[in-house]
């Protein structure tokens, strides 16, 4: 019976999460080209922090793109905190772990000492407090 | 009787003021004794003082905040 139950619990919270990815998926905007041109280049990368770093010095294009992008990050990681009575900090380390963690392979990250590593098919080195 | 206005008391104008002489000079010696002796002393560290931001994030407020990160990352891919 409890084997039934807890079954029939997962199957549900499957069942929402597919519905919530196809109704999500139409309003999902992507990187505009530049942006991802550069993250695959190895020219930007991302930061443990929550935000794109430059792994060399930045051209001006790639500079404006990067700060631009970084402060869009910081109002939605503003209003995030806000909503979950976290501070912009904790919100925006919390979404680095997981944009580090996302990273495909060939683009570059910040460890924790401050160096750049070129993501490979294995575990990025992240911060300990990482999940 | 008349009383002199400066004497409300019995005891002579002079014994008065020694007294009072008295107490100021017990509490200018007294008193800078008592401040030197709670002074604290501090001494400048030899290393730099490093104040760690990050001590404000801690592992259970990363693993509250992780499944709305997931979300705001979805939600926003063109910023991620």
């Amino acid at each position: 019976m409890l084997n039934f139950v807890k079954k029939n619990k997962a199957l549900t919270i499957l069942g929402g999460l597919t519905l919530t990815a196809v109704v999500a998926a139409p309003v999902m905007a992507q990187r505009n080209p530049a942006y991802a041109a550069a993250r695959a280049s190895g020219a930007i990368g991302e930061k443990p922090d929550g935000y794109l770093g430059y792994v060399n010095a930045p051209s001006p294009a790639i500079k404006a793109l990067v700060e631009d992008i970084n402060i869009k990050r910081k109002a939605a990681y503003t209003r995030k905190a806000q909503e979950t009575n976290s501070t912009v900090e904790q919100f925006a380390f919390t979404s680095g772990c997981n944009l580090i963690m996302r990273t495909s392979a060939g683009e570059k990250y910040q460890t924790p000492s401050g160096g750049w590593e070129t993501r490979s098919g294995s575990a990025p080195t992240r911060d300990a407090r990482c999940p | 009787m008349l009383y002199k206005t400066r004497q409300l008391t019995d005891r002579p104008y002079d014994a008065i003021r020694c007294n009072m002489r008295s107490l100021t000079t017990a509490g200018l010696i007294l008193g800078p004794l008592i401040a030197l002796s709670a002074c604290v002393q501090v001494t400048a560290p030899d290393k730099p003082i490093v104040i760690n931001l990050n001590i404000n994030i801690k592992q259970e407020v990363v693993y509250r905040l992780d499944g709305d990160a997931k979300d705001l990352i979805n939600e926003e891919a063109d910023i991620f």
